[in-house]
C-alpha cells in the first residue's frame, strides 16, 4: 500500500498546523462562524444533532494495522470507544470535541492519515473496489489512479469552491464494485483495441434528491492524460454549475440541463486548450505510485486446501462463513475474506476499539498487514491464505466479527439517520436492526440468497437507497416517520434507480413489509436467479401487487384492532 | 477598501468609475466595467484603465479587452464563489500579462489559491480587513508550502520535485 513521502507528510503536518491556526481565528473572531464552515467541513469536521462528527479519509478504503489500531486510540480517548464505517470507505468519530480535533489531527498524521476534503464543496475522498488488486477481472488495479486523483485533488487551488461536492470513484475490474455510475466523476480503466490501457470517463451520476446515472463523456481517454481531463471536466463545472441554488448544484443537474452532447462538447473545447503535459503526471511518478500497489510476496501454493476442507468438513460455522463471506483470489490458494460489520442487531458500520485491536493484529497476521473498507459499511482481509482460514475464524469469532452474512438480507447499509443526523427525517439504523432480527435466521436467508438493502433517513440519500436492490426512505408525515420502499435498484454496470412500490408505511410495518416482498421474489424467481435477476427480468409490477396486498391485510388488520 | 498583494498592503493606482461620464471624469488609471470599456479606450486611447468583471463572465467577453486594459479585476459575490479561479486561468492562458485583481469578501484563508491560480492582488472591502488585517493575510499565504498540481503556483509541483530529485540522484 502506499507510504507518504517527505512531501506527502510535511502536506498533512502543515495541514494540521493550518487547521489548529483556523481554529484560534475562529476563537478570536477573525473568522465569522460562516466563514469557517468550509474551512472545518474541508477538514471533516460536521455538526451534528448533538455534538461534532469527525469524518477521517480512508483513501480508496485501505488500512494497514497500525492505523486501526490509532484509530482505537482515538475513539477510546476522544470519543465513546468507536467509529462508524461509512458508505464512501470513510470513519467517523460520532461525538470528538472541538478543542480536541487538531490534536486528533495530529494522531491521524502520525500513522499517515488525514480528513482533507472528507466534506465540503471540493472533490472527497476517492473510492474503489474493495478488491483491487486481488479480483480476476481486474484490467489493471485501480489504487493507483486513486491515490493519484487523491494528491492531485488535495487542497487544488482552483476546485476548493465549487457550487457543490464532487465525488470521484474508480474501479479497473469489469464487475464494478465502486458504483462508478452514481458518482460525479466514474472511472473505469479498460484496454482499447489497440491493448493499450486508459480510462472510460462517466461524469454526473448521482443520488441525493435527484438522483441520475452518469453519462459516458469519454469512451478511452488514454492513461496519461488524466489529470488534464480531469482539470477540464472540473473547469466547466466550477465555471458553470448552479451557484442558485444548493439542490441543483451537483454536476449531474448541469449535465442534465445542459444536455449530454452539449457538456461533452464543452469539456473536449476546455481540453483541447489545456496544454497536457505541463498538467499530466510524469510517467515516472506514476510508476513510482503504483510500485507501491505492487503485489505482496504470495507462497505458491495449490488452488485448494487440505487444512482448510478439511476443517469445513467438521464445522458447519466455519463452513458457512468460507461459503458467504469469501471471494476468489487471483492468486491459487488464497481468498478476499468479507467482514460483515452486521451482527444481528448491530449498528451497521459500527466498530468498538477492542474489535479495531482485534482486528489489526488479524490483518498484520493473516493478510499482509493490510484490509480494505467497502461502500457496503464492511472490512475486507484482502490476502488470506486458505490454509489460514480456520485461525482467522477462530480469531474473528472471539472478536465478535464472524457474522456470516455478506451481501445477504440482513448485511443492510444504513445511514445514520435521526439517531445522529441533524438533516434525518427518520430513523434508519432502528430499521436495520430490526429487519435483520426479523431474518435472523441463516437458513432463511441463505435461501433469500444475495438482496443489498439500503436505507436512508431522509432524500439526502446518504444510505443510497435508490440503488438498493430493496430501498428504504424514510419521511415525516403528519408527524409520524413513514418509509418509501423502493426495489430494483442497483449500483453496479447495471446501475439502475429503484422503482417505488405504493405508499409509505409506519416503521413498525417495515419488516413485514420486506417479508411480502421477499415472498414475491421466492414465488417468482426461476432457477438460480437472484433478487436483483427477479426484479430486472419482471419488472416491479409482481412486486407492486404483492405490496399492495401486503397494505390491504395490514389495514384490515388495524381496523379488526380498532 | 484594502489592497494586499504577495508583499502585503499597497496604495490602488486605479480609481473606480462606473459610468462614462464618471469614467471620462477621473484623473489617472481607472477601473471600469467591462461593458463600457470600448467606449472608453476609443474616447481616451492613451489613458491606462482596467476592467472589472464577475467570476461569472465568459472568456469569450474578456478576451477582447486583453490587449488594451493593463488590470482585470475579477468580481468575487461570496467567498466561497469560485468562479472567479477558474476565469483567471483561462485569462492568463490567454497570455494576459498585467495585474490580476480578486475583488470581494474574500478571506486569507484562500489567499494561497488566488495567487497559484493567477491573480496578483486582493481588493477587499473594508470589513473584511477589519476582522483579517494584512498580517493574517500573509501568514496564511505561508501555511501549505508545497501544492501537488502541476501548472499552479510559481515552483514546481511536489510531482515535479520527486522527479527532479530521482533525476538528480
Ligand atoms: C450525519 C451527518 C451527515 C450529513 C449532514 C449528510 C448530508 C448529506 C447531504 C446533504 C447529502 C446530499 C448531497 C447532495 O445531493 O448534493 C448527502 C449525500 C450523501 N451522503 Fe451524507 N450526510 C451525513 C452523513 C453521511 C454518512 C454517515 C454517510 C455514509 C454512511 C454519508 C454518505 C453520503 C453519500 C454516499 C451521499 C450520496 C452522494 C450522492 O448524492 O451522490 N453521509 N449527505
Ligand atoms: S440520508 Fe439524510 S438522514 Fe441519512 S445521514 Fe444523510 S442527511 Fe442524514
Amino acid at each position: 500500500m502506499y507510504r507518504y513521502d517527505e512531501f506527502d507528510e510535511r502536506f498533512v503536518r502543515e495541514r494540521v498546523a493550518q487547521f489548529r491556526g483556523q481554529v484560534e481565528r475562529r476563537l478570536d473572531g477573525s473568522l465569522s462562524e460562516d466563514e469557517f464552515k468550509p474551512l472545518r467541513l474541508k477538514n471533516g469536521l460536521y455538526l451534528q444533532l448533538h455534538a461534532y462528527m469527525l469524518r477521517i479519509a480512508v483513501p480508496y478504503g485501505t488500512l494497514n494495522s497500525r492505523q486501526l489500531r490509532m484509530l482505537a486510540h482515538i475513539a477510546e480517548t476522544y470519543d465513546k470507544g468507536y467509529g462508524h464505517f461509512t458508505t464512501r470507505q470513510n470513519l467517523q468519530f460520532n461525538w470528538p470535541k472541538l478543542k480536541d480535533v487538531p490534536d486528533i489531527l495530529g494522531l491521524l498524521a502520525d500513522v499517515e492519515m488525514h480528513c482533507i476534503q472528507t466534506s465540503g464543496n471540493c472533490i472527497r475522498n476517492v473510492t474503489s473496489d474493495q478488491f483491487a488488486g486481488v479480483a480476476k477481472d481486474e484490467v489493471e488495479d485501480p489504487r493507483p489512479t486513486a491515490e493519484l486523483i487523491r494528491q492531485w485533488s488535495s487542497l487544488h487551488p482552483e476546485f476548493v469552491w465549487l457550487p457543490r461536492k464532487f465525488k470521484i470513484a474508480v474501479t479497473g475490474a469489469e464487475h464494478d464494485r465502486a458504483a462508478i455510475k452514481v458518482h460525479d466523476i466514474g472511472l473505469k480503466l479498460k484496454r482499447n483495441d489497440q491493448g493499450e490501457v486508459g480510462y472510460e470517463v462517466i461524469v454526473g451520476g448521482g443520488l441525493g434528491r435527484t438522483p441520475m446515472i452518469g453519462k459516458v463523456v469519454r469512451e478511452f481517454l488514454p492513461k496519461d492524460e488524466l489529470l488534464a481531463y480531469l482539470e477540464a471536466v472540473m473547469r466547466v463545472y466550477n465555471s458553470e454549475g448552479r451557484r442558485d441554488n444548493k439542490f441543483k448544484a451537483r454536476v449531474k443537474i448541469l449535465v442534465h440541463e445542459t444536455g449530454e452532447e452539449e457538456f461533452r462538447a464543452r469539456v473536449e473545447e476546455e481540453y483541447a486548450k489545456l496544454d497536457g503535459p505541463t498538467i499530466n503526471a510524469p510517467e515516472e511518478e506514476v510508476e513510482r505510485i503504483a510500485a507501491y500497489f505492487a503485489a505482496p510476496t504470495y507462497e505458491d501454493l495449490p488452488e485448494t486446501s487440505q487444512v482448510l476442507e478439511q476443517a469445513r468438513a467438521i464445522d458447519p460455522e466455519l463452513d458457512r462463513f468460507v461459503a458467504q463471506n469469501s471471494f476468489e483470489h487471483k492468486q491459487p490458494g488464497y481468498i478476499a475474506l468479507t467482514i460483515a460489520l452486521k451482527e444481528i442487531g448491530a449498528v451497521p458500520g459500527d466498530m468498538s476499539a477492542d474489535q479495531m485491536r482485534a482486528f489489526a493484529d488479524i490483518a498484520e497476521k493473516y493478510s499482509f498487514d493490510e484490509f480494505r473498507v467497502t461502500h457496503s459499511q464492511n472490512l475486507v482481509l484482502p490476502h488470506v491464505r486458505k490454509d489460514d482460514l480456520p485461525a482467522v475464524h477462530a480469531a474473528l469469532k472471539a472478536a465478535g466479527l464472524a457474522s456470516a452474512n455478506a451481501g445477504l438480507i440482513t448485511d443492510i447499509i444504513a445511514c445514520p439517520g435521526l439517531d445522529y443526523c441533524a438533516l434525518a427525517t427518520a430513523k434508519s439504523i432502528p430499521i436495520a436492526q430490526a429487519i435483520a432480527k426479523t431474518f435472523a435466521d441463516q437458513e432463511r436467508q441463505k435461501a433469500i440468497g444475495e438482496l443489498p438493502i439500503k436505507i436512508s433517513g431522509c432524500i439526502n440519500a446518504c444510505g443510497h437507497h435508490h440503488v438498493g436492490a430493496i430501498g428504504i426512505l424514510g419521511l415525516e408525515k403528519g408527524g409520524r416517520e413513514n418509509y418509501q420502499i423502493t426495489v430494483g435498484g442497483d449500483a453496479t454496470e447495471h446501475a439502475s434507480l429503484g422503482e417505488r412500490l405504493g405508499p409509505g408505511i409506519d416503521a413498525e410495518d417495515v419488516p413485514a413489509a420486506i417479508e411480502a416482498i421477499v415472498e414475491t421474489y421466492l414465488a417468482e424467481k426461476t432457477g438460480e436467479e437472484s433478487f436483483i435477476e427477479t426484479v430486472r427480468r419482471t419488472g416491479a409490477e409482481p412486486f407492486k401487487a404483492g405490496f399492495a396486498a401486503f397494505i390491504e391485510s395490514r389495514t384490515a388488520q388495524h381496523e379488526a384492532a380498532e | 477598501m484594502t489592497l494586499i498583494t504577495e508583499a502585503g498592503a499597497v496604495e490602488d493606482r486605479f480609481t473606480r468609475a462606473d459610468t462614462i461620464e464618471a469614467a471620462l471624469a477621473v484623473e489617472g488609471p481607472v477601473l471600469i466595467p467591462l461593458a463600457i470599456a470600448d467606449e472608453f479606450a476609443t474616447a481616451r486611447p492613451d489613458t491606462e484603465f482596467g476592467v472589472s468583471l464577475p467570476g461569472s463572465a465568459p472568456i469569450e467577453d474578456v478576451k477582447p479587452h486583453l490587449a488594451k486594459a493593463s488590470l482585470v479585476a475579477v468580481e468575487f459575490p461570496a467567498f466561497a464563489d469560485g468562479r472567479g479561479f477558474s476565469l483567471v486561468k483561462k485569462i492568463v492562458r490567454e497570455g494576459f500579462s498585467g495585474t490580476l485583481r480578486a475583488s470581494g469578501p474574500l478571506i486569507a484563508d484562500e489567499f494561497a489559491d488566488a495567487l497559484a491560480c493567477g491573480f496578483t492582488e486582493v481588493e477587499l472591502p473594508e470589513t473584511m480587513a477589519n476582522r483579517q488585517p494584512v498580517q493574517q493575510w500573509m501568514a496564511a499565504k505561508d501555511t501549505m508550502s508545497e501544492h501537488y498540481q502541476s501548472g499552479y503556483g510559481r515552483g514546481p509541483s511536489i510531482l515535479q520535485k520527486r522527479l527532479a530529485a530521482r533525476k538528480g540522484a
